[in-house]
């Protein structure tokens, strides 16, 4: 009897054994059929040189930089800025004190602290052979000041506002893993060690990185195991790659293919204004700049364009809301300030101006040009949303108010040496930016090498009002009092037609049916930020 | 032999010579790289700052002579926008290239010879006519159009191929190569067979052409007359006699199937060296560009020279000397 007893409860214990063994066999499976399903794809658009997150401030680098790196602060979706690996306070005007979150750790498992901070701000300015690094950012730091294992005091020789934004795009690495390295080691991943919420497994230069997910990442686990950066920068086959539903999102969506995806259940749309406002930069410092000529083909007595008259008359010439609607097909949206809606310092009282064809005619020959004159706009045929047939379009609304408008479009390779050395008389330009104030400086502020103004500034806009304003804004610490200040400007700007805005491009990623993304003012295409949905 | 490889050599150093400063002169006339890679909101000291890092503040001439001192203790320079040497971004990319067109050509001989055989046999028949016919689209269909259809019939409608990308590799000698895996065989598809059609055309017409020409000539004739098969006639006389040219053309091509994988390479998302080239030019990466440039010539003279040997081989009538030419 109690054999027989010992036996049955052997034999049960032998079955839930079983039953257990199966059991988790079959949550292993599902697991595993899970991992398998949380891989993510994710098709780019442009190439990834490097992984080195201080050798060149290039967007598509960032993108993939920011899945391994992350740098104090960032800003969310609308742009504003948002705290990430620190909290920040201005004790004074001159100081900034970030205060490190406790226990971020890097993918080696070393805990961040302030002396990656100080290595990070300080390793951007001795990179070497660079075309265009990350040294703008971190100059205005004269001293960098280790409070503790947590905190640390940046100071500035006067006033910077732009602290935030600036700040946003240098990443922090890790000072064990990047002293001494060099960029071929960051490629390598040896040196690619971040604090992101994913590890760098492998980077094909021109085909793709892969990410996996790290697990203690601070932020909670994202919902990717493992995510694929395919680069995928011809158009058609960025869309073919996410028909064939070989990759699961892919980012600026070709404005031919957008009718089609979006008429297709199996895919979705998000969108977003983008950053980057389309503008036309008029000069207005020279008397006699190349390209500008009366209608007999004379030289003109003196520049038009320098006159605000003519550049309000050209201005109100522009019909946006048909560029918007016919040229942009949709992705565009009329523009009348420097920086885009959701953006600091974007002046909400300044609306577009109006479509006004007379009222330009008037203007002009109220300016002494009844007949109007001859203008060449520049623009790069490859680099912005439909820009050549924009400034087309520009023309032949210019040439209905008398101003006969020639277009010359060229490759972004050649345009920019030329626009830079100012061989057309008005050129067309975009322009991203995170704060109106910094825009202006860059754009329409009097050029001042020594401090740094105007370095962009093709059309030469000199205003000393505006260049007092734009300075004030950029030297306010306190963000509420900077918007007011930097609105200000703003709406200084657009009185002055320091540059004719056109449009702010909207940005459209699209992706399987079963995704959704937080659709980004700044262009980032992060895979984190891609969440799966139930249909 | 050896004196006629050793000129062939000194003449395409005199080649290469002329080709960088064409280059050189051809990238600066263009534009400016650091209009294009600078941080938008580097202000102007970063700006000559950056042009000062790149050495384009020199004369041109000067530039020209550091690169060439540079060039001659084997440093071509660094990419402007990778920050690694411009050959190592090269030599990585090359197998990729190398194993795109090598299957191409693999491709293209394997079905190009035997069909243009066919064709040159039977002229008049439904095959022939049928074959030819093939061989004039293959020819007209520009590649990037023919490239898109195979990507939307395989990828996007029959979902049996990946449309993009190189796929698994593995190493074989320190090499990555995909044809060993069946995901990077899957992936290497459809870019080799687009770019093996233009050449798979151009060797049917040869082999027909070819065929038909032999068959009319007296020792095919005599052959056929003795009593011998037309099978050993065709495998032993005639393909023999047409394989002069076709040897060369395929040489030859593969040097253009390199150089000109550029467009297949851009619609498949191929990494090689041809996409490389594109990315370079497109923001002025001028090492880059110089060395792309400077590989490919080496790789054609180097060709031209096999070509050259080959003949001989092939043809026991050809006898290279050293002296005339």
């Amino acid at each position: 009897m109690r054999f027989f007893f010992f036996t049955a409860s052997a034999g049960r214990a032998t079955l839930r054994g079983f039953l257990g063994g199966l059991g988790v066999l079959a949550v292993q499976l599902l697991l595993a059929a899970a991992a398998q399903a949380a891989e993510l794809r994710i098709g780019l658009s442009a190439d990834v040189t490097t992984m080195d997150p201080h050798f060149i401030a290039a967007q598509p680098n960032l993108t993939a930089q920011h899945h391994v790196f992350e740098p104090l602060l960032h800003v969310d979706e609308r742009g504003r800025p948002i705290p990430v690996l620190a909290t920040w306070r201005t004790p004074d005007p001159l100081t900034w004190e970030f205060t490190l979150r406790k226990g971020v750790r890097f993918h080696d498992g070393t805990e961040l602290s302030t002396e990656d901070v100080a290595f990070s701000l300080e390793r951007p300015l001795t990179m070497t052979g660079s075309p265009g690094g990350f040294a703008t950012y971190v100059k205005p730091i004269v001293a960098k000041e280790i409070v503790d294992r947590y905190t640390i005091r940046l100071k500035t020789a006067t006033p910077h506002g732009a602290m935030p934004q600036d700040l946003a795009e240098v990443m922090i690495v890790s000072k064990k893993a990047a002293q001494g390295a060099a960029s071929p080691d960051f490629d390598s991943g040896s040196a690619a060690i971040g604090t992101g919420p994913y590890r760098l497994t492998r980077f094909a230069r021109g085909s793709r990185i892969e990410l996996a997910r790290n697990d203690q990442y601070w932020g909670g686990k994202t919902p990717w195991d493992r995510v694929m950066l395919t680069i995928l920068p011809s158009d058609p086959v960025r869309t073919a790659a996410l028909l064939s539903g070989n990759i699961d999102a892919i980012e600026n969506v070709p404005t031919a293919d957008l009718a089609r995806l979006s008429k297709n259940p199996a895919f979705r749309l998000e969108q977003a204004v983008s950053w980057r406002t389309i503008f036309l930069h008029v000069d207005q410092a020279r008397d006699h700049p190349p390209g500008l000529r009366s209608k007999s083909g004379q030289p003109l007595a003196n520049n038009p364009l320098k006159d605000v008259r003519v550049r309000h008359a050209l201005s109100q010439a522009i019909n946006r809301t048909a560029i918007a609607e016919r040229v942009m097909e949709g992705l565009a949206m009329p523009a009348g300030n420097i920086v885009s809606p959701s953006v600091i310092g974007h002046n909400p009282a300044v609306k577009p101006d109006a479509y006004d064809a007379e009222g330009a005619k008037k203007l002009l020959a109220e300016a002494g040009y009844p007949d109007g004159f001859t203008v060449t706009i520049g623009t790069p045929n490859n680099r912005y949303i439909n820009d050549e047939q924009v400034a087309q379009t520009v023309a032949q609304m210019w040439s209905r108010i008398g101003v006969t408008t020639r277009v010359e479009a060229l490759p972004l390779s050649v345009y920019f040496g030329k626009a830079r050395n100012r061989e057309f008389p008005v050129a067309l330009l975009g322009w991203g930016s995170l704060a109106a104030d910094m825009s202006l400086r860059s754009l329409a502020a009097t050029p001042n090498p020594d401090k740094g103004y105007g370095a962009w500034n093709w059309g030469g806009h000199s205003s000393a009002k505006l260049d007092t304003l734009v300075e004030r804004s950029l030297g306010t610490v306190d963000p509420a009092m900077r918007e007011t200040a930097a609105r200000e400007a703003a709406a200084l700007a657009a009185t002055e037609v320091a540059v004719i805005p056109l449009h702010y491009q909207i940005v459209t990623w699209a992706m399987k049916s079963q995704l959704s993304y937080a659709a980004r003012v700044d262009e980032f295409t992060f895979a984190w930020q891609f969440k799966p949905r139930n249909p | 032999m050896i004196s006629f490889a050793l000129r062939r050599l000194l003449q395409s150093v005199l080649v290469l010579f002329v080709m960088s400063a064409l280059v050189f002169a051809g990238v600066y006339a263009i534009g400016d790289p650091v209009a294009i890679l600078i941080n938008p909101q580097a202000d102007q000291a970063e700006i000559a700052a950056a042009t000062r890092a790149l050495g384009l503040d020199q004369p041109l001439w000067l530039q020209y002579w550091n690169f060439i001192i540079g060039a001659f203790a084997g440093d071509l320079g660094k990419s402007f926008s990778a920050n690694v040497p411009a050959v190592h971004l090269i030599l990585q990319r090359m197998p990729a290239t190398l194993e795109l067109a090598l299957t191409a050509t693999v491709i293209a001989v394997a079905f190009g010879i035997p069909l243009g055989l066919v064709a040159g046999l039977k002229p008049v028949s439904w095959i022939g006519r049928t074959i030819m016919a093939g061989s004039i689209l293959g020819f007209s269909l520009p590649t990037f159009w023919v490239g898109l259809m195979l990507i939307m019939v395989f990828s996007v409608w029959l979902g049996w191929l990946p449309p993009t990308g190189r796929g698994e590799t593995v190493e074989v000698f320190g090499v990555p190569v995909s044809f060993l895996t069946r995901d990077g065989l899957l992936h290497l598809l459809m870019p080799a067979l687009n770019l093996a059609l233009f050449k798979f055309s151009l060797l049917i017409r040869l082999t027909r052409a070819g065929t038909r020409e032999a068959l009319s000539q007296d020792y095919v004739r005599f052959a056929r007359a003795k009593g011998l098969s037309m099978e050993r006639v065709v495998r032993i006389h005639v393909l023999k006699n047409i394989m002069i040219p076709i040897v060369t053309v395929t040489a030859l091509e593969f040097g253009s199937l390199i150089a000109f994988a550029i467009v297949t390479e851009t619609i498949f998302a191929w990494p090689g060296m041809g996409k490389l080239l594109i990315d370079s030019i497109n923001v002025l990466d001028r090492p880059v560009i110089v060395a792309y440039l400077l590989i490919i010539l080496l790789l054609f003279v180097f060709l031209n020279l096999v070509v050259d040997l080959a003949y001989a081989v092939l043809d026991p009538r050809v006898r290279i000397s050293g002296h005339g030419t």
